[in-house]
């Protein structure tokens, strides 16, 4: 697997859009543009503007690619990266105004225009969107404030050092007068931006914004039911869109009764749409355009199509996971990694453990079913999407049906989940092609059971383990098999890949990895924290198995596993850190209570996992009843993700990745037969719901490293924690997942 | 197809030449554009398309727009009067309960037929009143801690 870059975003010239001269959006009221759109006036044009009218304009001075000053005592601060939501579109923004000193409530917060230039990385992924923008948001913030200091200092002749900026206010402090940013906002914008090394930024103890609840932006919108989502684009003229593909993945069309599906009611259009069916790309189909959504899924159901499935996949999920168990015990696989001597170690040791661990297939199942709107006119194409990738999206457009670039505008809206399938384009692509096609405007709507039949799915994974330890119980020996999937009999399918920084690699002296490969067709991608998401159920189960068979408290056994105190490299950029990761299971501990549990059949599980850049350490609290029915009664999580932003929205992820990955474990699982998926619908992926979740306890150590995001990080950690809470409760050991396939149910 | 007439939010709203069979979800959202009632799966499991048909909550997605003829139906978009939000969508908003926020129309009108029935619920009544919503981001703590927020400010408490 490449490394992950570590994704950061420095502030340059392309944030300043023009550095040393003011950039001013003159706006006429109650009729403003898109940021994008509107022309840049000079100083001069706009000042002749105030004075033309009674009534004094609103005008709104960019400062650089996020913030602009407005005249009538509010800011507005554009969100650049995708909201799905893991709350960045406030919690972005609360970075910029801390560093400018502004009261949150004046701040007017909307999403950026799609544009790669200014912005980079407009990317919803990877848990990068907090720590890729920290810097460049917390300068952007920093510079307006310096500027706006020194244009009151120079108004009123006086050092800067006389000055002080705060919530909007700059303050004279000698005569103590003061000036609104707002009435300084075009002076302060004429002058230079400073040097980024000349700028103070807060310490953490004096941010009086970051660390804050602070209830999300689009909260007022989502409670009373407003037009915020993909789905609810809505442009003239309308049309509504299904599309059909293949069901057996890699399938194209033989034959389909198109000319009656034309003559259905509602039905404007039918036709065929090619592709190659790429990667993330176009699968040949058959479009239906007609006057509701309604009337296209009543047509789509209608649509009878013979197949060629000659070319298609032809996995079968459940025979493949029976196979890996038997690779793993019948061959040794290929050597991946090794670090000393694994099996001479195992030979030596006093006491060796062995375990198989197996995950399956599963869906990203975003709540909102893919979605894309696209209207082509006089040479535009403007789309309408809930992506995570718009930037990459509007590229591939751009390229596939060979449209000038600049011709393209994605508008990124509200996405419902995300959880790595919108990652994907090829719904957007179809959306595109559709439009193209039609010449109508076209909203294409993915039915529930199109988003489960054509997702990326989160590769399945077995792992045969084995350790050994010394006579004094310390872990000597750790050997992994792993067997997962390729598409080629060479490489690892996407996402499927080990990752060679996983833990407790470096802390044992004598670690192994040995792989095998199947051959697997149906194209799979990054689930919400890809490889960790699985890796860590299986690594912290093994551990807890460990540390039993040493004879040793769990909580014990991992410190000591973690005594190091070195840097351990990682794929997440920041390195390693042993000691950050023990204060984070101390505390868990320490909350949950550890050790004091002396209720019959109700145990404490603990697990630890680190992935992008965050240390996350999880305690389950469990109960085992009759019939193994699983009664999770609370969990605890402490995380060092670095300072918090938005405190409410942070708890709330920890509170859904811990949801997430429960409901994961629980009983999600998909099989698929001659390449298509079985499962189609909620019916048969029985996500987790109110009844079964438990009361969760978040806490946050609070460190002063770079931020990690959280989205991700929180959910590896979980079904360890509740396996690992089963077998101290009941005995019975958790090795395959979901939970139902090994005989539990939840309570 | 034919003209079917319901009142939507209190407003007697006709529908000119619809499909009978269009279910209730796609005549509010494509037709009446009310796009607050949200399509998750369409088989009335997720119950993100959950409004109240003559006070009771039910799948949008499986009511055929005919069912709904003459009849009160009430969506997230009639919670709020005048710009007042409701003390549940209050709640929801001090809580910062969502988090994409795609189901919480849904889980809202499940939550407001709950309080309009038990002004006081129990962990238990709100699991039962709540089992019918998927909130794939997990944000089940919350709404629990919503819901009772809003049921002592509607019972006279503070927040």
């Amino acid at each position: 697997m490449k490394k992950q870059p570590s994704n950061t975003i420095n502030l340059n010239r392309r944030h300043f859009l023009g550095s040393g001269s003011a950039l001013i959006l003159g706006f006429t009221m109650g009729c403003k543009q898109e940021a994008s759109e509107v022309a840049v006036s000079s100083i001069k044009n706009v000042s002749a503007e105030v004075t033309k009218g009674s009534d004094e304009p609103f005008i709104s001075t960019l400062f650089n690619a996020w913030l602009s000053i407005n005249n009538n005592g509010t800011v507005t601060i554009l969100a650049s990266n995708p909201e799905i939501g893991q709350g960045v579109k406030t919690a972005l923004p609360m970075i910029v105004a801390e560093e400018l000193d502004f009261p949150w409530e004046k701040v007017i917060v909307e999403q950026a225009p799609v544009d790669p230039v200014v912005y980079e990385r407009q990317v919803a992924g990877g848990s990068f969107s907090v720590r890729s923008l920290w810097d460049p948001l917390r300068q952007a913030g920093a510079t307006a404030r310096a500027m706006l200091t020194r244009a009151a200092a120079d108004g009123w002749g006086v050092n800067v050092s006389d000055c002080t900026a705060t919530q909007g206010l700059v303050t004279n402090t000698v005569t103590g007068d003061s000036l609104d940013y707002g009435s300084l906002a075009i002076k302060a914008a004429q002058l230079p931006v400073p040097a980024l090394d000349s700028l103070t930024l807060k310490s953490a103890a004096n941010f009086s914004l970051l660390g804050k609840r602070i209830s999300g932006v689009d909260n007022r919108a989502i409670v009373t039911g407003q037009p915020l989502y993909g789905i609810d684009a809505n442009v003239e003229n309308l049309h509504f869109a299904t599309y059909t593909s293949c069901p057996n993945v890699g399938g194209t069309l033989r034959s389909s009764n198109l000319d009656h599906i034309k003559n259905l009611k509602g039905v404007k259009q039918a036709f065929v749409v090619k592709g190659k069916g790429g990667y993330g790309e176009l699968r040949e189909g058959v479009a239906i355009v007609a006057t509701s959504t309604w009337a296209a899924i009543s047509a789509k159901k209608r649509l009878e199509i013979e197949w060629d499935t000659s070319a298609a996949s032809s996995d079968d999920w459940s025979e493949m996971h029976e196979r890996a168990k038997q690779i793993i015990s019948e061959t040794e696989g290929e050597l991946l990694h090794s670090d000393g001597d694994a099996d001479a170690a195992l030979a030596k040791a006093s006491t060796t453990i062995e375990g198989t661990y197996s995950y399956p297939f599963v869906s990203h199942a975003p709540l909102e079913p893919q979605n894309c709107t696209v209207s082509v006119a006089e040479g535009k194409v403007n789309i309408w999407a809930p992506t995570q990738v718009p930037a990459r999206a509007m590229q591939a457009a751009a390229k596939m049906f060979n449209l000038d670039p600049a011709s393209v505008t994605v508008h990124q809206l509200r996405a419902g989940g995300g959880f790595g399938r919108r990652l994907y384009n090829d719904y957007f692509l179809e959306a595109v092609a559709i439009a193209l096609e039609a010449a109508v405007p076209v909203k294409l709507q993915w039915t529930r059971e199109d988003d489960m039949a054509h997702d990326y799915y989160r590769p399945a994974g077995t792992h045969g383990l084995q350790a050994g330890l010394d006579d004094q119980g310390k872990l000597t020996a750790w050997k992994n098999h792993y067997v997962t999937y390729s598409e080629d009999g060479k490489e690892p399918v996407r996402w499927g890949a080990y990752m060679e920084s996983t833990f407790p690699r470096q802390l044992v002296n004598n670690y192994q990895v040995n792989q095998s490969l199947q051959r697997q067709t149906i194209p799979t991608g990054a689930w919400r924290a890809p490889i960790s998401c699985a890796f860590g159920f299986v690594i912290n189960g093994f551990i807890h198995e460990v540390a039993t068979a040493a004879g040793k408290d769990h909580r014990d056994f991992m410190l000591e596993l973690l005594e190091k105190d070195d840097q351990i490299a990682s794929l997440f950029g920041d390195p390693f850190i042993p000691a950050r990761a023990r204060d984070t299971i101390t505390e868990v501990c320490k909350r949950a209570g550890w050790g004091n549990q002396s209720i019959k059949n109700r145990a404490l599980g603990l697990a630890f996992y680190f992935s992008h850049n965050a240390y996350v350490a999880e305690v389950a609290d469990v109960e085992v009843m009759a019939g193994n029915k699983v009664k999770i009664h609370k969990v605890y999580i402490v995380t060092d993700v670095g300072p918090i932003v938005n405190m409410s929205m942070a708890e709330n992820i920890c509170e859904g990745g811990i949801i997430d990955g429960l409901s994961t474990m629980a009983r999600l699982e998909l099989d698929a037969k001659a390449g298509a998926v079985v499962e189609s619908n909620f019916d048969q992926y029985q996500m987790l719901r109110m009844p079964e979740a438990p009361e969760i306890d978040v806490h946050f150590l609070q460190t002063d490293n770079i931020p990690a995001g959280l989205g991700e990080p929180t959910l590896p950690p979980i079904a360890g924690a509740v396996v690992n809470a089963i077998f101290a409760a009941s005995g019975e050991r958790v090795r395959e997942l979901p939970l139902s396939r090994s005989g539990f149910t939840l309570a | 197809m034919t003209d079917i007439t319901l009142s939507v939010n209190g407003e007697s709203r006709t529908l000119k030449d619809i499909d009978p069979e269009m279910p209730l979800l796609w005549a509010l959202r494509d037709e009446l554009k009310l796009v607050g009632t949200k399509y998750g799966c369409g088989i009335a499991q997720c119950g993100a398309c959950t409004v109240h048909f003559e006070g009771n909550p039910v799948r949008s997605c499986s009511l055929p727009v005919s069912a709904a003829a003459g009849k009160n139906i009430i969506t997230v978009e009639g919670l709020a009067k005048d710009d007042q939000l409701t003390a549940l969508q209050q709640a929801w908003v001090e809580l910062d309960v969502p988090q994409c926020g795609y189901c919480q129309a849904g889980q809202l009108m499940s939550a407001t037929a709950l309080l309009e029935q038990n002004s006081n619920p129990t962990d238990d009544d709100i699991d039962a009143a709540m089992a019918g919503n998927i909130c794939r981001c997990g944000t089940y703590v919350r709404i629990r801690a919503a819901i009772k927020q809003a049921a002592k400010v509607k019972r006279g408490g503070a927040a």
